[in-house]
Parts: structure tokens; sequence; C-alpha cells
């Protein structure tokens, strides 16, 4: 049998002090500020394709902070304890939200060269636009933004600074007040982050309209946050934290989420896909047509491959749930999967089939840096186990049955 | 313990197994695995709540019900394809909406559902036909003390049948892994 450690030495579950880690938060800093300001630089040349690229990759880390905005919810919500070894970890993803807020600044200035409707003149001749003008607004754009970014940012400031009081105090009514909070923090989340895709990817296309569209956001950015805090789990554990912590017990069951999730996003996919191919109504398959008829055909095919077809029948395995190698890969694979997903969303609506840019490149390397740059800084701070939680040992315990 | 249990008739009654009563679930963790390091098979262990780390211990293979669930949910996706393109596109052919006769993507849903059914039917009949189930009694009922296997006490029962079956040794072998009460069931 199995013997969980009770106490912990803190080694195990802080970072340590010297190394990479270390540099990673000014490495991190200076490669995203200077990646970003040559893309700014070049974006002179053609501004329409640095936004859209911007766009791709501000989306694909922010689905990501989102996504561990969600699994922290949702632990706290199902009162779990088999996650508390990793739900730190989920805590400082989504503490980079705050400062993923003040990248949208950047995108201001790009809102007439991504969002058609954002011209008047635009909108003056044709009636669909005119139609939903009380919505397309510049203005209502902008408050929305503010608010969903502001207010998952304050949830994800709150959850993360409740948590890391409890490192010291070990008080169980701070438990307690998270977990009365969450159900309504998970309505707030559900309906800004669909608020959220609507305005910032489904109005790319404004004529078009799908009411599901940001269920199939959240479907993505789950598969995103449970690849990360696998591989970066394994990450940590490499470096000496959360070793011993986290086991293959753990890895089991964020291997089986990740499988499910998997399955729910083609589930959404289809179910959006196939009502609106069965009704054939021509303001509605637009968007299809675009990602089906011109050079975006096999780039939809390979999408539902990569992000559906080939990992189900790989993360089926138990085998390969409770494996570092297969799990690195899969954690990979579908971290690769989510990018050409959120590319698939936003790219069609400027280009008529898939190519590569510069400022995929620039932009991607530029946020990601960032983004990685503050995730060290808010991992090494305090120790990655919450430390006080009253279910630790209850996690450190959990065992398949 | 007393076995002296009379045994009326001349004939020796034929044994079921034998019953051991074990005191803790550390002991019962030992017990399987002196049980399963002698190379025996065919014993179970009985427990009022699920114990971690027990099929470890007994060194059971893995399950086969997960392959029951696969080869029938494929089988049953296949089966519900198969059967709507036969409807739509062989016996009865019949334009929709101007869709060709087979349209897939509209047959998908079904073909998840009839997957799902044979998915589910294989974890459900796939687990009562390797369990042996289902079946109205069983000779360790005849024991009075395993009622508290529902209850508050940990056994081991190691059948007759296993190859390794001695009733002396078997029965030596359960005291000397430290087994509280040891009975010998009837069949």
């Amino acid at each position: 049998m199995a013997t969980a450690p009770t106490t912990l030495d803190s080694d195990q579950a802080r970072l340590p002090e010297k190394g990479v880690w270390k540099l990673l938060p000014t490495v991190g800093m200076v490669t995203g500020v200077v990646f970003l300001l040559v893309a700014g630089f070049l974006a002179q040349g053609g501004p329409e394709r640095f936004f859209h690229s911007y766009l791709v990759s501000w989306v694909f880390f922010l689905s990501l902070a989102l996504g561990g905005l969600f699994f922290v919810l949702l632990q706290h919500l199902t009162r779990a304890g088999w996650s508390v070894v990793v739900r730190r970890v989920a805590e400082d993803v989504a503490g980079t939200l705050p400062f993923l807020a003040l990248l949208f600044v950047p995108l201001i200035p790009g809102i007439h060269s991504l969002y058609h409707w954002s011209h008047e003149e635009a909108v003056a001749e044709d009636p669909l636009l005119a139609h939903k003008a009380p919505w397309l607004d510049e203005g209502r754009f902008l408050a929305a933004a503010v608010l969903c970014l502001g207010l998952w940012s304050l949830l994800a400031w709150w959850y993360r600074r409740e948590s890391r009081r409890q490192d010291e105090s070990g008080e169980i009514e701070i438990t307690e007040r998270l977990q009365r909070w969450s159900a309504l923090a998970m309505i707030v989340y559900g309906v800004t982050q669909s608020v959220a895709a609507f305005d910032w990817l489904m109005s790319l296309d404004a004529h078009w309209y799908s009411t599901i569209y940001g269920v199939y956001f959240f479907s993505g950015s789950t598969v995103g946050i449970l690849a990360l805090l696998i591989g970066l789990a394994l990450i940590l554990e490499r470096q000496g934290a959360l070793r011993g912590l986290v086991t293959f017990e753990h890895y089991h069951d964020l291997g089986k989420l990740l499988f499910g999730f998997v399955v729910f996003w083609a589930y959404i996919a289809f179910s959006q896909f196939m009502l609106i191919w069965y009704a054939a109504i021509p303001e509605e398959t637009l968007w299809y047509a675009r990602r089906w008829e011109q050079g975006w055909r096999p780039y939809s095919i390979a999408l539902a491959v990569i992000h559906f077809g080939i990992p189900f029948f790989f993360l089926l395995f138990r085998d390969v749930k409770r494996r570092r190698a297969t799990l690195a890969l899969s954690a990979i694979w579908l971290l690769v999967a989510h990018y050409l997903d959120v590319y698939w969303l936003v790219m069609p609506a400027l280009l008529e089939s898939p190519g590569f840019h510069l400022q995929d490149l620039l932009t991607f390397v530029g946020v990601g840096a960032l983004f990685v740059g503050v995730l060290a800084r808010l991992l090494r701070r305090h120790p990655v186990v919450p430390l006080g939680d009253p279910r630790l040992a209850e996690s450190l315990a959990f065992e398949n049955v | 313990m007393n076995e002296t249990r009379d045994t009326r008739s001349s004939r020796e009654p034929e044994v079921w197994g034998v019953l051991a009563e074990i005191s803790s679930v550390d002991a019962l963790h030992g017990t399987c695995e002196g049980l399963r390091d002698a190379g025996y098979t065919q014993f179970d262990a009985h427990t009022p709540y699920p114990v971690h780390g027990l099929e470890r211990a007994m060194g059971l293979k893995r399950s086969l019900v997960p392959l029951a669930v696969l080869i029938l949910g494929l089988g049953g996706a296949a089966a519900g394809m198969l059967l709507q393109w036969w409807v739509s596109a062989e016996a009865y052919p019949l334009v929709i909406s101007g869709k060709p006769l087979f349209s897939w993507p509209a047959f998908v849903p079904i073909m998840f559902e009839c997957g799902v059914l044979g998915g589910a039917a294989g974890a459900f009949f796939g687990f009562l036909a390797l369990a042996r189930l289902p079946r109205h009694h069983h000779p360790l009922f005849e024991s009075e003390r395993f009622e508290r296997v529902s209850d508050d006490a940990f056994f081991v029962s190691v059948a007759a049948e296993d190859p390794r079956w001695d009733r002396d040794e078997t029965t030596r072998l359960l005291r000397d892994l430290g087994a509280r009460e040891i009975e010998i069931i009837e069949a």
C-alpha cells in the first residue's frame, strides 16, 4: 500500500531559488517586449495581418488563463479533494489574467482592422449589420471587454490570494468562503466568457452567428488548461517541486478529464456544424463555406483529426494516462491542437487559405514569453501546493478505485 | 478455532474452501500478499468498503471489462451507421432536403448513441459475466460469522478449486499469515 506523506518539507512545495526559474521572469519580460515591439514596428507595413496574428496569440494564452480560472472554480464548486495538489498551479495560471487583460490594449487601435462592423459606412449599406448595430457598437464592445477582463482578473486574484492566506493560517473558513462564492463565480464566468467569445472572435464574421459559439470556445480553453496543467506538473516535478506530491493517480485523473474534454470539444464542434449543415441557410453556412470550400478545407479536416481523432484513440488507454512520456506527448500535442483551433477561428476572416506569416511567430513568442515570465514569477513567489488546504492530506493520499 | 463440527454422514462432506477473518486492513494486505506469493490464484478478499491497493496485493490481472466496452462500443457505433446507411441509401432511398442519400453527418448522432449503448452494455454485461453473476447463493453465506462482512469485519476466502489447495496446508498458511478465525466452508 502506498504511504502518502502527511507533512511536506518546504523543498517539495517550492521551486528552487536558483537556476532557470530565477531568470525566467526577467527573460520572459524582455523577450516578450522585444518581440512585440518588433511586431508592432513591422505592423506599419500591414496592420491587418498584425492585428489578426496578435488576436490569435493573445486569445490562445488568454484561453489558457481562463481555463485555469474555470479549473479553480470547478474544484471549489465540487469540493474536490483529489485535485488540491495541482490547484495552486491552476491558481497561478489564472493569476496571469490581470496581466493578460492589459494586453488587450494593443487590440484597441486594431478594431477597424479586425472588425468589419466597426466601419460606419459598411453598416449604413448593410441591413443585417444595421440590425445588429445596437450590440456591435464600439463603445459597448470596449465596455464589455473591460467588464469581462475586470471580473476575471478580480476572481483570479481573489481566489489566489485567499488560497495563499490559507497557507499560513490553515483556516477552514477560507475554504468555506471560496466554496460558497464559487457557484456565483461560475455563472459569472460562463456568461462573460461567452460574451467575450462572441465579441472578440465570432464578430470577426459579423453576418454570422451561432449561439453555441461560447461553449465551443470554453471547450477548447478547457482542453488547453488541462494539457497545460499536466505539462506544468511534469516540468515542476523535474525541477524538484511537486516531486512525490503529484502521483500517477493525479495524472491519471487529469488525463481522464483531458480525454473527456477532447470528446466534449468534438461534441460541441460537431453539434454546431451539423445543425448549420442540415438547415443549409446561407447566412449560417457562410462561416463553414469559408472554411470548407476554399483553401481552408485541408486545414479543417486536419484540425478534426489532430484535435479529436488521434487524441481520442490515444488517450483512451489507461497506460497512456499513467506514464510520463505519453502524458508529456499528449499535453504538447493538445496545446498545439488548441493553437490550431484558435487560428482556425480567427484567420479565415482575413485569409483565403492558411499561410504562415512572420507576425504569427513574433506575436506568439511575444505574448507567450510575457505569459511564461509572469507565470514563472507567480509560481516562484509562493509554495506551488496550497499547504493550508484542509483537503491536502486527502489529495496526497488519493488513489483511483 | 474449533473445527470439531461433527459430520454426521460417514462420508467426508465436500469442501468449498476456507474462510479466514482478518483483524485489520494492514493484515488483509499482508494475507493477500502472502497467498499471492505462495502461488494461490483462486482466493478473494471481502471488505465492508473499497480498500485501495488490494488488487495489487492479490496479484489480480487487469480487468477485461474495458475490452468488452471497447469492442461493443465500436461495434454498436458501426452497427448504428450501417443500419442508417442501409435504410436510407439501400432499402428505401429517399431524398431529404436535397442532400445525398448517404448523408453521414446526419447519421452521426445516432451512431454516437448506438456506440454509447454498446459501450454501456459491454460494461454491464461484461461485468456480470466476469463476476459470474447473477447467482442466488454462495457457500460463504452459510457462515454466520461472514454476515459481518458488510459491517465491520474483513475476510479472505480461498476456494478448494485452487490448484495449490490443500486443506491442512492452506489453513496453516492462513494462520501463519495472521488470520484471526478460520472456518472450513462446505460446498
